[in-house]
């Protein structure tokens, strides 16, 4: 499965991307607790953001798959 | 078709494309730039999006815009990078052959990119930088 790092999740991961090996029934949100654990800067960031599953929005409570790719949104300022 | 761009907008491109001769009206709305933004001073703001999924939104978004407003041409242009204030970081054009559904189609077409689109802002000022949404203040 491949992650997405946009804006500000870039920032703080220093990276673009990341490719992960999950468990099966892994679910978006074990994702997101897991970056939480691992980044000191989104610890009060509880729920996760919005997030897209290939490129649509898809509810955290969704199980990836293998080649899927996952993308956190944070809160989105266009216009 | 492509909502995006790296060069600065044309925005009476943008209205020759979409304006048809059965239409009395269109309305151009452009964002810009603006030098401050909650209490703070802003010199440049640099955007990015998540280029095929924001192009899949915009769609989308222009989709929902054309059902609720069938008479109604619409068309967006969203600038990405390094803009400074006074530039045009969105430009979108509804035409019609009346002006009142003109109007409210650009109001409901900008709201939901506002809402849905994958974009981000930086924004860059004299007091540093900082992710319009959400900071995370890191290391």
């Amino acid at each position: 499965m491949r992650l997405l790092y946009f804006a500000v999740l870039r920032d703080v991961t220093g990276k673009r991307d990341d490719v992960l090996e999950l468990p099966e029934g892994t679910r978006a949100a074990d994702v997101w607790r897991r970056m939480r654990d691992e980044h000191r800067a989104l610890r009060e960031y509880v729920q996760p953001p919005m997030i897209a599953i290939n490129e649509s929005y898809a509810d955290a409570e969704q199980v990836l798959r293998d080649g899927d790719e996952l993308a956190f949104i944070p809160p989105v300022a266009g216009g | 078709m492509t909502f995006f761009t790296d060069e600065p907008i044309d925005s009476a491109a943008l209205v020759r494309s979409v304006v048809r001769p059965a239409d009395g009206a269109y309305v151009l709305f452009e964002g810009v730039v603006r030098n401050h933004n909650e209490g703070k001073q802003v010199e440049s703001i640099d955007y990015e999006a998540y280029l095929p999924m924001a192009e899949k939104e915009m769609a989308r978004v222009a989709g929902e815009v054309r059902g609720a407003f069938p008479d109604v041409a619409v068309a967006a242009v969203h600038r990405l990078g390094h803009l400074v204030v006074g530039d045009a970081s969105i430009a979108i054009v509804c035409a019609s052959p009346h002006r009142a559904e003109a109007f409210d189609a650009c109001r409901l077409m900008i709201d939901r990119i506002k809402q849905t689109v994958p974009i981000w802002k930086k924004e860059r000022g004299p007091d540093g930088e900082e992710w319009v949404g959400w900071q995370c203040k890191h290391d």
